[in-house]
């Protein structure tokens, strides 16, 4: 996949601050320290059990399920967000009211008119196709702004930030369409058979499509090649108008599979909670990967990781009967301590305080 | 400290991430002289003026100030306080403030400020300098050189006992330059110590009193002007004796005959940066220049050549071919390769690797389905490392973390490694040290040889004589003359740029 | 403005044309509030010729013009905060369940919900300005964590008893002789609530401030361009620190005259105030990008926010999700506006300099 990034290491820095500077450790420490923590809170935390669900099929259940299932559409949205913060040095902010348009799109061709069909009004693979489609264009709407009008993204989407929900329910008339037919039920849910979550499977196709992408076409080169230095790479041939603008329309074919998944899971959807505060975890992902967040370089294998461990923790505060409402408080909290820890400012200052422990730890040791 | 020095540096020490940029230099300044402070690029005199102006922190040595004693500044702010104003190489001024607000803001102690006083002091300080500015115009839509000239007078404004001037006239022409000397020796009158940094030896031997010498972040030693011919400070400054310079006349043979295939026609060629349509041509093996003032047009026309600015009009060919080149692609599939002006803004992708940096022109042509393997892309890498002889630690450094000169060519070799028909070299050599920058003009020299069109392009005419076989010489955006043979002398040059028969 | 001759116009154009982007941006939005205003009162009847109409839009937005102030002056210094409408909520309900659950006085109140805002400004501040981190990040952050305190503060909704701050709350400030006569022909006075005063206090102190202070200079020298700020001798850093110190601060100030205004404390309350103060700002002509901003103009940002959302639903389209279109219209109309003279007077500039 991406290169890991390689820091020029000074002579003093040994093997311990090349591992500090290693990009993946950030999300491996995190993961690290939250199994430690539910080992020692509550072990059970880890048990998985087979059982049967309404249907009467073999499925997994427990937590770490729960975070393979809900990590992946994290995980989906986070290749987006990594490509549009790459090359565009911002962060997308309207992927939850994204998800609320897609979902509502999806549930208009499948339900028609009616808002509880006994059949589907059009095939899946159509709804979805048209889905990805509309998407698609709103990723273009932000990605024209961004790029062709020069708007910093994050304020261009939050024009789809606050419109999004209220085009969402503008688009279904307000009303809530429910899908009955079953075989919709697969994509959020489970497929007969298989205990594993689908969400994974589909994730791990789009990680596997990702990764050709990156390894056979030039995308990455020219998105960090662009997020470093537009002047350049424009006189190098490139043309960042168009990369920028290509990273937001597959930013929402990600956001159209995850609005799939979301939908699926309810068979419905509910306009002002479905996906609520999801940008805010995919933002996160893309930080506690140890990508810039203003743009450059990137490793997509770090934020992938990082999302799972973005629903690890989720997960973990749920189970600590934290309100999902005051969940955001916590996140919160951790992304500043994230963000803070990442800060060149400090890792310099911590840096030197490591430098002066072990000198003073080794001049303790040695003999005067 | 000295009797009639106002600033004395002891003993400094500044050290980067993997970098020692300062070993205990040391520096006077004396009352009233004019102060030179020479070096390669990368010697550290820029972080010896960051370091003495509180950009930086220093790691260890001493500053004292006359009257104030032994200082520590922490910011800029407390160095102007002390009396040490400073103009630094880039503008460092806000675009979107007023020309006055520019010169006033960030001084003083009063809380309230008085428009109407500002503008009336800014207009009186503005006249008196002869720049030719309105005080409450805003400062973007004023030119480089007038932008550069507020600066100056900002600096001047300030009573300070120390000026400081960092390469302030790279961006001026010759009669600002002239204006600013004037200045500079008014002040020495009044007693002002200045620091004069700049890479042209002209300027430096016609207002400094005192040269300092840095090398590879050390004090080589201060001498007067008078005890040190141009020679010397040269050889001082590369640490050998430089034998090399001469060497490089243009032994290419004048065989630049009529024969030889036209690589590149161009007529009324024209792009939406303010020059005036202009007909060009080059043969293989053939290397020409574009001379003239700073902002005559010499850049935008190789831009436009390159499709680099929006072309608005004329007829390309390409090896007889008529061919449409419009954006910077479309030059590059036909050949053509340009090095840009600006290293930093417009050569380098900081970030990314020395590796990822010379393979990136020649994938953009490739496509965007046919990445190069890992492999291939190092044996590139390697090539034109070892080619250019690159001081880097790895193909996998980031370029940012390289020399100016070596980072130059890392981009040279990002063009080489496309193998262009026609090569376009823009101020090639600005800003780098002069070991490289003869390297450079060998270079040129020998591709040429081998059957290479370069257009090379420099601010120091002496280069452009040794290299080129042809000069065009540019005005106001259009073109005033063609130079060949016998005409290439630094007084024809001149002349031709002056517009001498005009007058 | 059509039957200007040819020369008058290529005279305006001129004076346009030497206008600091400050004054150009914020005429602009003037000249479309007015003209949106005389619209609405052609076209849609003289409900919008009474002025308590126009005071009206006031009272409801008097918290939104102190929010916005707050955003200006981070956007002018080239940062964004969009925690101010967390800040409100959390400002709202902290203050609710003082007054109604601990038995606090009103006064104890307004400390309350100037220490949170003061707090967030220092937090976010400190961060942004001293550990160099993007100020969406922090701010982001900062709104998640201001939506999440609120309901850990406090569940559910719930309207304050409290009588003295009842009586605060419904005090009315007569406008002399701006009264209208309703349909029995009875004078009604026109009254403004306490928050429009401090609403217009701050605008007042904040104008004057940026304008004729030194700290308010170096506000838009920071933000024109944060390099050279530091080169020309300003500590970069604290400034960066006092805008947001300031911003949270204004926040504090703004969720207590909300909270005034509304009299409840609920999680969902103020919901996307950040962004109608980033339009509102944006609207009023500070830029992006920072350094160009007038509060003036903020003021008039603010209003033609209120206007068209007034104007939206007179015309009947009330449906809840008609406002959120039409601002996110609005605001995406005014960035392409402000982007595209950006970029002609940029070329007109480099064409001048040459």
């Amino acid at each position: 996949m991406s290169k890991m990034s390689t820091k020029p290491v000074s002579k003093g820095g040994q093997l311990l601050s090349s591992i500090l500077h290693h990009q993946l450790i950030i999300p491996i420490a995190a993961l690290l320290l939250l199994t430690v923590f539910n080992l020692i809170a509550d072990p059970s935390f880890f048990r998985i059990t087979l059982g049967t669900n309404s249907a009467g099929h073999p499925v997994l259940s427990g937590y770490l399920i729960t975070i393979i299932d809900y990590g992946s559409e994290l995980a989906i949205l986070a290749i987006g967000m990594t490509l549009v913060t790459a090359a565009s040095g911002g962060q997308d902010i309207s992927v939850g009211a994204g998800i609320a348009i897609s979902g509502s799109v999806l549930l208009r061709v499948l339900c028609g008119t009616e808002s509880r069909p006994e059949t589907l009004q059009a095939p899946i693979i159509v709804a979805f196709l048209v889905c990805v489609v509309v998407a698609m264009i709103f990723g273009a709407f932000n990605g024209a702004l961004v790029a062709y009008f020069k708007i910093q993204p994050m304020v261009a989407t939050l024009i789809l930030f606050t419109a999004g929900r209220s085009i969402a329910a503008w688009i279904n008339n307000n009303e809530l369409p429910i899908v009955s037919d079953e075989t919709f039920s697969f994509f959020g849910g489970y497929i007969p058979g298989i205990p594993i979550p689908t969400p994974f499977f589909i994730a791990l196709i789009c990680f596997v499509i990702t990764w050709a992408v990156l390894k056979f076409t030039t995308l990455g080169l020219y998105v960090q090649s662009v997020g470093i230095n537009e002047k350049t790479s424009r006189l190098n041939g490139l043309n960042p108008e168009m990369i920028k603008f290509i990273t937001y329309v597959l930013l929402g074919l990600c956001v159209a599979v995850c609005g799939l998944i979301k939908v699926s899971r309810l068979s419905t959807i509910n306009y002002s909670v479905i996906a609520k505060d999801i940008e805010m975890d995919a933002i996160l992902a893309v930080a506690l990967g140890g990508n810039a967040l203003s743009g450059g370089k990137f490793n997509m294998g770090a934020s992938i990781l990082g999302a799972y461990v973005i629903q690890f923790l989720t997960t973990t505060l749920y189970k600590f009967d934290v309100q999902s409402d005051a969940l955001s408080a916590y996140k919160a909290v951790v992304v500043i301590l994230l963000v803070v820890l990442s800060a060149p400012v400090v890792r310099e200052k911590l840096s030197s305080l490591l430098k002066l422990a072990t000198s003073r730890l080794r001049s303790a040791k040695s003999p005067t | 400290m000295q009797e009639n020095s106002v600033l004395e540096l002891r003993g400094i020490y500044k050290s980067f991430p993997g970098v020692k940029a300062l070993q205990n230099v040391d520096f006077t300044l004396r009352r009233g002289e004019i102060h030179a402070l020479m070096g390669e690029n990368g010697a550290g005199k820029s972080t010896l003026i960051k370091v003495l102006t509180g950009v930086y922190p220093k790691d260890g040595g001493t500053i004292h100030v006359k009257d104030k004693g032994s200082v520590v500044f922490h910011s800029p702010q407390e160095a102007q306080n002390a009396g040490i104003s400073t103009v630094y190489q880039e503008i460092s001024l806000c675009p979107n403030l007023s020309v006055a607000e520019n010169m006033y803001i960030g001084r003083g102690e009063k809380q309230l400020l008085s428009w109407k006083k500002m503008n009336a002091d800014a207009g009186k300080v503005l006249e008196s300098l002869g720049i030719n500015v309105k005080p409450t115009q805003q400062l973007a839509s004023c030119s480089i050189a007038v932008q550069q000239m507020v600066a100056i007078a900002r600096a001047v404004d300030m009573d300070c006992s120390v000026l400081i001037l960092d390469e302030p006239t790279s961006s001026l022409d010759e009669s600002e330059v002239a204006k600013l000397f004037k200045l500079m020796r008014q002040l020495k009158e009044r007693g002002v110590g200045i620091i004069f940094v700049t890479h042209f030896l002209d300027q430096v031997y016609e207002v400094c009193d005192r040269i300092t010498v840095l090398r590879d972040s050390k004090l080589v030693g201060e001498y007067s002007i008078q005890e040190l011919p141009r020679v010397q400070l040269v050889s001082k400054m590369l640490g050998k004796e430089l034998d090399d310079m001469a060497d490089i006349k243009n032994s290419a043979p004048e065989s630049k005959n009529n024969k030889d295939e036209i690589v590149y026609e161009a007529a009324n060629l024209c792009s939406s940066e303010g020059i005036r349509p202009f007909d060009f041509h080059i043969r293989s093996g053939e290397v020409n220049g574009f001379t003239g003032l700073l902002g005559s047009g010499r850049s935008e026309s190789v831009r436009a050549i390159f499709g680099a600015d929006k072309v608005t009009s004329g007829e390309v060919k390409v090896k007889g071919r008529s061919v449409k080149i419009r954006k910077p692609l479309d030059a590059m599939k036909n050949g053509i390769a340009y090095l840009p002006e600006d290293r930093k803004r417009d050569g380098i992708v900081g970030d990314l690797s020395v590796k990822d940096n010379i393979i990136l022109a020649l994938q953009v042509k490739n496509g965007f389905f046919k990445p190069f393997s890992k492999k291939k892309a190092i044996e590139f890498a390697e090539k034109y490392i070892e080619m250019l002889d690159v001081k880097t630690a790895s193909v996998n450094t980031p370029i940012k973390s390289l020399s100016g000169g070596n980072q130059q060519k890392v981009i040279l070799g990002r063009w080489l490694l496309t193998e262009p028909d026609y090569l376009i070299l823009d101020e090639p050599t600005r800003g780098i040290d002069v070991g490289t920058k003869v390297d450079i003009q060998k270079l040129v020299l020998k591709l040429a040889s081998e059957g290479m069109s370069v257009t090379f392009i420099s601010s120091e005419t002496d280069e452009m004589l040794r290299t080129c076989s042809r000069l065009i010489v540019m005005r106001d955006g259009k073109q005033v003359g063609e130079l060949t043979g016998e005409q290439l002398t630094q007084t024809t040059v001149m002349n031709t740029i002056a517009g001498g028969s005009a007058k | 403005m059509s039957k200007t001759s040819s020369a008058g116009k290529s005279g305006l154009a001129k004076r346009i044309g030497k206008m600091t982007d400050t004054n150009l941006l914020m005429s602009i939005t003037i000249v479309v509030f007015l003209v949106m205003y005389l619209g609405a009162i052609l076209f849609l009847g003289d409900g919008f010729l009474k002025s308590q109409q126009f005071f009206n839009m006031l009272n409801a937005n008097a918290s939104l013009i102190i929010l916005s102030c707050g955003m200006s002056l981070v956007m002018i210094n080239g940062g964004i905060d969009i925690s101010v409408g967390g800040v409100t909520a959390l400002v709202s309900m902290s203050c609710a369940v003082y007054l109604d659950y601990h038995g606090g006085n009103v006064f104890g109140a307004l400390l309350l919900a100037l220490g949170i805002g003061l707090a967030f400004g220092l937090v976010q501040g400190y961060l942004i300005a001293y550990l160099d981190i993007q100020p969406f990040i922090v701010t982001l952050a900062g709104m998640f964590f201001a939506r999440g305190m609120t309901t850990i503060v406090h569940t559910n909704p719930f309207n304050v008893e409290n009588e003295a701050f009842l009586k605060l709350k419904n005090a009315r400030i007569i406008v002399p002789f701006l009264g209208s006569y309703n349909k029995r022909g009875v004078y009604v006075d026109a009254y403004i609530e306490i928050g429009v005063i401090v609403a217009l206090l701050i605008v007042a102190a904040l104008f004057f401030a940026l304008k004729w202070t030194k700290t308010g200079r170096n506000f838009y020298a920071v933000g024109g361009n944060r390099q050279s700020a530091l080169m020309l001798g300003i500590n970069v850093k604290r400034t960066t620190f006092l805008s947001h110190l300031l911003c949270g601060l204004l926040a504090g100030i703004g969720g207590f005259v909300y909270f005034l205004h509304v009299g409840s404390g609920s999680a969902s309350h103020a919901m996307g105030a950040e962004m109608n103060a980033i339009a509102s700002s944006i609207i009023g002509g500070t830029m992006l990008t920072g350094g160009v901003g007038n509060i003036i103009g903020t003021f008039f940002g603010v209003m033609s926010l209120a206007l068209i959302q007034n104007i939206v639903s007179s015309v009947g389209l009330d449906q809840a999700w008609w406002t959120g279109i039409t601002i996110a219209a609005m605001l995406c109309l005014f960035l392409i506006v402000q982007s595209i003279i950006i970029a002609r007077r940029k070329k007109a500039n480099s064409a001048a300099a040459r």
